[in-house]
């Protein structure tokens, strides 16, 4: 087990340095001067060379390139270009609240559609089944932003169940005042491609050897199902919830910036617009790690789930 | 063997259908493809119209009064009563400044000149088929319109992210070795940074504009394909009709790009095609986010986009009329996309 982790963290190497090269030359090459975006419009000629000496920007790319990869080991990317915050503080204060949104949208995503899915799944080829599946195609066919600004203006504006936007500093209030709206309609739109490919994987598993022998030795269904079919979709499914896992550090942006609910996702769309590249370039790479860390940890849990797995 | 040897020219060959006719078959017989199909074919169609001119090329031009409702509805009581009339107790006959307003001897120059020109009184529809914006602007032209760069923008760049996703997965598949085990690093390190933030980093630094958005949707889209066109590649270039093409002598090129892409062809086409589907969805939601199709142009998203703040005031024609173009394109061509598959690979049939 030991072994299997270090073996996979050593992978990892080459992939991030990967990440941090494209992101290097990405900003590097194609991004434009960052001196001029930080002077202003009516910097002089030596001020702009002054912050190019200051950043950095006068040395060879390779010295750059040590400069950036000095920055990520040290967790140390200075300030942003925008706020002067520093970006370590940026991102600590912002995750909470994206992980208020984020987590309990996963979590009912999940709770939701597994049942949904085994049951749809157990009657196949029904009026039921067809139905959803006619339904669950035109609901994905139509925007997300739809089901947002119409979700708002229902719920929040016409109805008035709940604030129309709204944040608080207490995350008690957070979680039970402003957070459910965002949280509904994220729900609501991500149940039908979580029930869809649930779906597939459940039939997939029905149609093995191992349940028509448990039926015939005379199982009940809710045995069948529950034991031993369940069981046997769990590793698709991890690997598909592992696979979401990562983004609810990003974060929805368009909840985000639709609620102005100050997450890291709208923190990272207003320094887009403000070309505050700490601050992306600081996202990107490290949401990258912690995206490889749980796609390990995702590995770890399938010999949990399935002692069949063998880990190499 | 031996039927090769006597299919001379007396002997009519018989030749078995190939991929597409059989799948072509296939698909002839799935109604909800054939009749997702047509709806697709139409909406070509009127993007064509849209493309040359023919339809909705006066979009921008302010014909309504703002916000006209559907012609369905009627125009809107109360608001087109007329000027509003000016209290009637402070209304004071004019003065004569004549003898002190030094403008006074040209003011019957500047009203001959006025009157040379010709000024022409438009007269704003108080209601059109679908509504009208808060500019006056026919919402049915918008959603045509829109619906010709939205489409453009997802099937270029589904074409685009093809092209590299199939260069690339057939250059790793069919090489392997150093070749393969780089574009595994390329395609590792591309699918480690969430999606959403490699889009955003791209056009941090690429800037906005139609052609933009397509560009980063093809290089952050690419992935999926490459993976399984490299699968097929590794499968295929071992088979006996690629090794026997070698032994004719065929190119590496030539047994990469016309011996085994034509007999992998039908998978990259199902990819694409759900491709599409997805690169329109996320042009919406990055037109709203201000990464995406400028203002000055309009699209699906950017109608959506304005239909947030209409909405509140009650206006719903554009956000209706925007969602139902993209709902009717979007279903209809998942679900040709959905035929397709189950016609062309019967293995993936009910697979997402």
């Amino acid at each position: 087990m030991l072994a299997y982790v270090i073996k996979r963290l050593w992978q990892m190497v080459p992939t991030l340095f990967g990440v941090v090269l494209l992101v290097f030359l990405l900003f590097h090459f194609f991004g434009s001067d960052p001196s001029i975006i930080l002077a202003g419009q009516n910097a002089t000629p030596e001020q702009i060379a002054a912050i190019r000496q200051q950043l950095g920007l006068d040395q060879p790319a390779y010295v750059q390139f040590g400069i950036f990869l000095k920055q990520i080991a040290t967790f140390d990317w200075g300030r942003s270009w925008a706020t002067n915050e520093a970006v370590s503080t940026l991102f600590a204060t912002r995750m909470p609240a994206t992980l208020t949104v984020m987590l309990p949208i996963l979590i009912l995503d999940t709770v939701l559609a597994v049942p949904i899915a085994l049951g749809v799944a157990y009657v196949r080829g029904s009026l039921t089944d067809r139905t959803l599946m006619v339904a669950t195609t035109v609901a994905l066919s139509i925007s997300f932003l739809v089901y947002v600004i119409v979700g708002q203006y229902v719920f929040g504006f016409q109805l008035g169940w709940f604030p129309v936007q709204g944040w608080s500093n207490s995350t008690w209030t957070n979680l039970t005042q402003y957070a459910p709206l965002p949280v509904l309609l994220a729900v609501m739109v991500g149940i039908s491609p979580q029930t869809r490919l649930y779906r597939s994987f459940f039939l997939d598993e029905l149609g093995h050897d191992y349940v028509r022998t448990a039926r015939a030795k005379g199982m009940t269904e809710p045995v069948v199902l529950f034991r031993h079919v369940l069981r046997n979709a769990m590793i698709p499914i991890l690997t598909n919830v592992g696979l979401a896992l990562p983004g609810i550090f990003v974060g929805s942006f368009l909840i985000e910036v639709f609620f102005s609910i100050p997450g890291l996702g709208r923190e990272v769309l207003l320094a887009v617009n403000r070309s505050d590249y700490p601050v992306i370039q600081a996202a990107t790479v490290y949401l990258a790690m912690l995206t490889m860390l749980i796609n390990l940890g995702t590995d770890l849990l399938y010999k949990v789930v399935d002692p069949r797995v063998v880990l190499k | 063997m031996s039927a090769v040897m006597t299919s001379s020219a007396d002997v009519p060959v018989q030749r078995s259908a190939g991929v597409w006719l059989t799948a072509w078959r296939r698909f002839q017989g799935d109604r909800v493809g054939m009749v997702s199909m047509v709806v697709v074919a139409a909406f070509l169609l009127l993007i064509a119209a849209a493309t040359t001119g023919l339809v909705a090329s006066q979009w921008q031009r302010e014909l309504a009064v703002p916000n006209a409702p559907p012609t369905i509805l009627g125009p809107r009581a109360g608001e087109d009563a007329g000027t509003l009339a000016g209290p009637e107790s402070q209304a004071q006959p004019p003065v004569d400044l004549s003898d002190i307003d030094p403008l006074a001897p040209r003011y019957k120059e500047w009203a001959e000149r006025a009157s040379k020109l010709q000024t022409t009184e438009t007269v704003k529809a108080q209601t059109l088929p679908l509504g009208a914006d808060r500019l006056g602007r026919d919402v049915l032209a918008k959603a045509i319109k829109g619906t010709e760069i939205s489409v453009f923008v997802g099937v270029l760049a589904a074409l685009l992210a093809t092209v590299i996703g199939t260069v690339l997965g057939a250059l790793g598949g069919f090489f392997g070795g150093k070749v393969g085990d780089f574009l595994e690093w390329v395609y590792n390190v591309f699918t480690a940074v969430p999606d959403i933030l490699l889009i955003f980093a791209f056009a941090a630094v690429l800037g906005r504009g139609v052609d933009t958005v397509v560009l980063i949707l093809a290089l952050t889209g690419w992935t999926g394909l490459y993976r399984q066109v490299r699968a097929e590649f590794i499968k295929h270039r071992g088979r006996e009709y690629v090794r026997a093409a070698e032994a004719i002598g065929a190119s590496t090129t030539s047994r990469m790009f016309r011996h085994i892409l034509p007999n992998v062809s039908h998978v990259i086409l199902v990819r694409m095609s759900l491709l599409v589907v997805g690169f329109i969805k996320s042009e919406v939601i990055l037109s709203y986010l201000g990464l995406g199709v400028p203002i000055d142009q309009v699209s699906w998203g950017t109608m959506l986009a304005e239909a947030q703040s209409e909405l509140i005031l009650g206006h719903w024609w554009q956000l209706a009329t925007a969602t139902a173009f993209m709902a009717v394109f979007v279903t209809a061509f998942s679900l040709m996309a959905d035929g397709w598959r189950d016609a062309l690979d019967p293995k993936l049939r009910g697979a997402e």
